[in-house]
């Protein structure tokens, strides 16, 4: 589909023939399909007649409205594109079945399942995670008794960077910004009461994830639930960690590896778990535009696809259990389209490059988070706003999962009060405001149909420029991901500062000497201390001996290459540590030290 | 007081020797987005900006703090472990005698806690939606007043 816009110029790429008609029709290639969706100029819809007739009418148009001078601001969007005031169908061309089909058809623009939100909604999965184990349980069963539907484990930094509690490094981080796991005792704890034959858990973890899965697997063993019945994902997402978060262990070749032999395990015994959740959520929280957001996640979606077939396994017998996780960001209308291109450039690259034949392997399915970084500290009500329609623009583009944001996030973790507001901000959208009745509803949108074409080819351009760097390895290895991001968030940060962009509370419409009033949640002290006694009486209580042999049997198969995953399960069933296992890891695979890029 | 003519249009710190910023971000936090626009707003300002990129302890700022002779050391911590964290560097550049330098920084920080901090020897924290330009302003008001007390 093509939207007109005679105020923008034409695609340098689009080739329309002279007579109007699309340039290429259902090509093989997916660089030509979506050129011919966003470049060519056909009346598909309709005949060329009342595509001119549109037109003539669309020039009267234009020129009653311009007779209104427009309000002196930039009709961007947040990624610096330009938007008109109109779309019309002159000019647009959507093949219906080749462009959009149907929900749960190829290519998947509409959506993954068949019904969809008519049969089942979203999973209302909140992240959580703070203190110690004992303290998260408890807002686990809060937030079970009070109708959420999914767990989302947070990890305090030292977990998610693979330290124990007591490490040096981990001096005035344990239980800050999520919750301290440092061995099997501790997830036991973590987990307590919560069956895990029923609910699904997602864990967002990434360097050391393979232990942490293994934790999890133990606990559901001791729980008697059989490995086939888990349901949940590991983020396990260690190229957008180099690109966005930074929270890595080794350098990418080990991380990589590491990743296939949870791909394998899962796919041989963990078959409901989702070993990977390609991650765009901190790419855009970094600073990055909605298409990069969009490019950069699927070339990473790609990488681990072709680690994968490298290392000799079926593209169909783990590509279907691939998710993804995105931003909800503010530009409403872009990031539905956002959504809407993701899963048709996935479906695609899926099918024509990487030979996929299963239907599972195409379709994506994502998690959704409202955008943390457009939280304003000031005036934090005001946040509630924002969440709630990030999280529309979420349930709009189909989304299986949603977190929604918490008003207070820019001042400490969440209160159960502002938790409790954002949970309810998703039941509203679920049962109050009726979008949840009609699948993919703005399909067929003049400007969404243009945004989502859009969004592909920008995409596809990135995947172009990727390659030419050599792939995604490369591409972090010489800083190109981590500059290009850098440099969006600059020309943002400008954007506010030169009043560009309106932030309410922020830039405008402030409130002087204004006092927040709403309650800060404190992790004390006595949590780190805490977590460092129970780690020595554990360390003390464990058989030393059998600790031992596991890390030697783990050792030997890291040095030879084998699958990490049993010996790690063993490790961790021993009550080995975390930063134990790690370690061993470490001592082959060496640190990681990234390239410098400011600016 | 009037710049030589050589330095006429040119920002006021190059007059007045640059300022030196070292930028660190301390712990286990991986966020950097807000330490490299300030850095970029910084160099923007015509100060001079040394990052020392990520996972740095407070023993391995302070050393970079001194090697690199600066007059402003702004930490970037997002993880919540201000607490610790910035008290630590205020201790080491005591030890050093380096606490001429000014230690300032932003992230995650409630109120509360950048009182608390303050009152133990930082200068200004900055919070989420803080404009550069109050970032630079400080930095520059707050050298005049050590050039003006010297």
């Amino acid at each position: 589909m093509e939207p007109t816009s005679s105020r923008s110029k034409p695609s340098s790429r689009s080739k329309p023939s002279p007579d109007g008609r699309a340039a290429g029709e259902r090509s093989a290639s997916p660089e030509a399909a979506s050129a011919a969706r966003t470049g060519s100029n056909d009346g598909r819809v309709g005949p060329a007649e009342a595509g001119a007739a549109i037109r003539a009418a669309e020039q009267r148009w234009r020129q009653a409205a311009r007779a209104t001078p427009e309000r002196p601001v930039a009709f961007t969007t947040m990624s610096g594109e330009e938007v008109d005031a109109l779309y019309t169908p002159a000019g647009i061309q959507v093949d219906y079945l080749r462009d959009l089909g149907f929900p749960g058809s190829y290519p998947y623009t509409r959506g993954p399942y068949a019904s969809m939100y008519r049969s089942r909604l979203w999973t209302m999965r909140q992240f959580a995670g703070f203190g110690s184990a004992r303290d998260t349980n408890e807002r686990y069963h809060y937030l079970l008794a009070h109708g959420q539907t999914g767990l989302s484990v947070a990890f305090d930094m030292p977990t998610l960077m693979g330290y124990d509690s007591d490490h040096e490094k981990s001096e005035g981080e344990v239980g800050i910004c999520g919750v301290a796991v440092s061995s099997l005792a501790d997830m036991e704890q973590l987990l307590e009461g919560i069956p895990l034959d029923r609910v699904s858990t997602s864990m967002t973890i990434n360097g050391p994830a393979i232990v942490l899965f293994a934790f999890y697997l133990a606990v559901a063993e001791r729980q008697g639930v059989p490995y086939e019945k888990l349901r949940g994902t590991t983020q396990t997402d260690i190229l957008k960690e180099y690109i966005a978060q930074k929270e890595w262990i080794f350098p990418p070749a080990p991380h990589l590896k590491i990743i296939v032999d949870m791909m394998r395990f899962c796919s041989e015994r963990v078959p409901q778990w989702h070993p990977i959740s390609v991650s765009g959520y901190h790419i855009r929280e970094a600073g990055s535009t909605a298409a990069q957001e969009l490019a950069f996640t699927l070339a990473d979606g790609f990488t681990y696809v072709e680690e994968g077939i490298r290392a000799g396994l079926d593209v169909d017998r783990f590509a279907p259990r691939l998710s993804f996780f995105f931003n909800a960001h503010n530009e409403f209308f872009e990031e539905i389209a956002k959504y809407r291109a993701a899963r048709r450039i996935w479906a695609r690259h899926m099918r024509d490059r990487y030979g996929a034949r299963d239907e599972r392997s195409l379709l994506m399915r994502f998690h959704t988070q409202t955008a943390g970084v457009s939280l304003t500290e000031q005036q934090p009500e005001n946040n509630i706003v924002r969440v709630a329609i990030q999280a529309l623009a979420g349930v709009l583009g189909g989304t299986q999962s949603l977190h929604t944001n918490s008003m207070d996030e820019t001042l400490a973790l969440p209160s159960e009060k502002a938790v409790k507001i954002a949970l309810r901000t998703q039941q509203i959208l679920a049962f109050e405001s009726g979008v949840a009745s009609v699948i993919d509803p703005l399909a067929g949108s003049y400007y969404v149909e243009h945004l989502t074409n859009r969004l592909e080819q920008e995409a596809e351009d990135y995947f172009r420029r990727i390659e030419d760097i050599g792939g995604v390895v490369a591409g972090i290895e010489e800083g190109f991901f981590q500059r290009e991001i850098a440099q969006a968030a600059w020309r943002y940060q400008q954007e506010v500062e030169r009043k560009e962009r309106v932030i309410v509370g922020v830039n405008d419409f402030i409130e002087e000497n204004e006092k927040i009033e709403i309650p800060v949640l404190r992790i004390s002290p006595e949590v780190e201390r805490a977590q460092r006694e129970r780690l020595a009486a554990l360390r003390r209580s464990r058989d030393a001996a059998a600790v031992r042999r596991t890390l030697d049997d783990l050792r030997e198969a890291v040095g030879s290459g084998a699958g990490l995953m049993e010996p790690v399960i063993e490790a961790a069933k021993a009550y080995a540590t975390l930063g134990e296992i790690v370690d061993v890891m470490r001592a082959e695979y060496g640190g990681w030290r990234e390239p410098e890029t400011v600016g | 007081m009037t710049p030589p003519a050589s330095e006429r249009g040119r920002p006021r710190d190059v007059a007045e020797g640059r300022i030196r910023v070292l930028i660190a971000k301390p712990g286990l936090d991986g966020h950097d987005r807000g330490a490299k626009v300030v850095a970029s707003a910084l160099r923007d300002a015509g100060m001079e900006v040394v990052y020392t990129g990520l996972h740095q302890t407070p023993e391995q700022i302070v050393e970079a703090a001194i090697q690199e002779d600066v007059d402003v050391v702004a930490l970037s911590i997002l993880s919540g472990a201000h607490m610790t964290i910035f008290p630590r560097v205020l201790e080491l550049l005591r030890q050093e005698s380096a606490d001429h330098m000014l230690v300032t920084g932003g992230g995650i920080i409630s109120r509360h806690d950048m009182e608390a901090l303050q009152a133990m020897g930082t200068g200004r924290l900055f919070g989420p939606g803080t404009s550069t330009r109050d970032i630079v302003d400080y930095i520059r008001e707050w050298k005049r007043g050590v050039a003006a007390g010297a």
